[in-house]
């Protein structure tokens, strides 16, 4: 989903461009307590690994297909903050590099697919890793479920922008219905890639995934025998 | 300050790993990829708004629409295209965060 030029008026795009800008500078004091030693180099790798990903457009019907967007799959992986700035390297290198998404769209591409998809991703992600088991399966299937809500989400931030500023003039209604339906089975897809590589990275190193880090202490816990008083050791 | 050696090279695996699989994805499985319209075109075909798209500035970019400018066969021109988004991508965002990274610190946790 990524928004051409031409699409949104004028003082729609520079009105997300000034939130895409917002939303980054905050991202950039965030990241900060997100990104140590160990985790700096990962972030670099997911962001390379959503732009490789989000080249693979897999069908979904109807003559349609769609592509990872990769916000909640960075977020879980490096966190909510580091995603953010993952997902605006990706989108400024395809905009500018491949023409891939328009250049006055930039802003509202990184509102959409940066911000928005994010936030909510992460917020679903919290909110049912806090009252799941804290397992692997239960980090996978809030990772999934965080991942699965995020496109349809976006695609109607995209309807709620095109309201405001949409060139054509179309009924919000029919581009409602038109984005829905499709994002929903687009949002399959983003939930079963997240679900794998999140499956396999904390399969090997559980440790590096930020996501993961109340399933460690959960299992450090557990570990810990009851028997032993804190002061023995 | 020193870690158990296997799980250096346990994270040094799950990178080169990663690393591989991304070149691989980007610059091999890409040819395989869907050509139908994406869901966002596809929807503002059906609702009627898709000749408002205008071509970006940067068509003119000699990477532009995932080809490489000048390399006759399409599958070469596109896995090309895609391995150097992916080395962009990663030195960019790479480079990024080494520059905010906390130093000095041995792991998260240690904060949290």
């Amino acid at each position: 989903m990524h928004v051409p030029d031409g699409f949104l008026d004028a003082p729609t795009s520079a009105a997300t461009a000034a939130v895409a800008a917002g939303g980054v500078a905050l991202a950039l004091r965030g990241a900060r307590r997100e990104l140590d030693e160990r985790a700096a180099p990962l972030a670099g790798l997911t962001a390379a690994f959503v732009f490789a990903v989000q080249m693979v457009n897999f069908p979904v019907g109807a003559g349609t297909s769609g592509h990872l967007m990769g916000g909640v799959l960075a977020a879980v992986l490096v966190g909510p903050w580091t995603a953010v700035l993952c997902m605006t390297v990706v989108l400024v290198v395809q905009a500018l590099l491949f023409a891939d998404g328009g250049l006055t769209a930039l802003g509202t591409n990184v509102t959409l697919l940066g911000l928005v998809a994010v936030a909510v991703g992460w917020a679903v992600f919290r909110l049912l890793a806090a009252v799941l088991p804290k397992t692997r399966t239960g980090v996978l299937t809030a990772a999934g479920t965080g991942a699965f809500l995020s496109v349809p989400v976006a695609a109607l931030a995209f309807v709620g922008l095109f309201a405001v500023g949409g060139v054509a003039d179309v009924a919000v209604g029919t581009v409602a219905a038109a984005m829905g339906g499709v994002h929903v089975l687009i949002g399959l897809g983003e939930a079963a890639i997240t679900v794998a590589v999140v499956g396999a990275v904390l399969a090997v190193r559980p440790d590096l995934v930020h996501g993961a880090r109340a399933l460690r202490r959960a299992t450090l816990l557990a570990e810990r025998p009851a028997s032993v008083p804190a002061g023995a050791r | 300050m020193s870690e158990p050696v296997g799980t250096v090279r346990r994270e040094r695996a799950l990178w080169v790993a990663g690393l591989a699989v991304a070149l691989l994805v980007a610059g091999v499985v890409s040819w395989y990829a869907s050509g139908s319209p994406d869901g966002l075109e596809w929807a503002a075909e059906q609702a009627g708004f898709l000749d408002t798209a205008e071509d970006s500035a940067a068509t003119t970019s000699p990477l532009a629409d995932y080809g490489v400018a000048g390399v006759g066969s399409e599958r070469l021109s596109g896995g090309l295209a895609g391995v150097v988004g992916v080395l962009v991508t990663l030195l960019v965002a790479g480079g990024l965060a080494l520059l905010l990274r906390r130093r000095g610190r041995d792991s998260a946790s240690a904060a949290d």
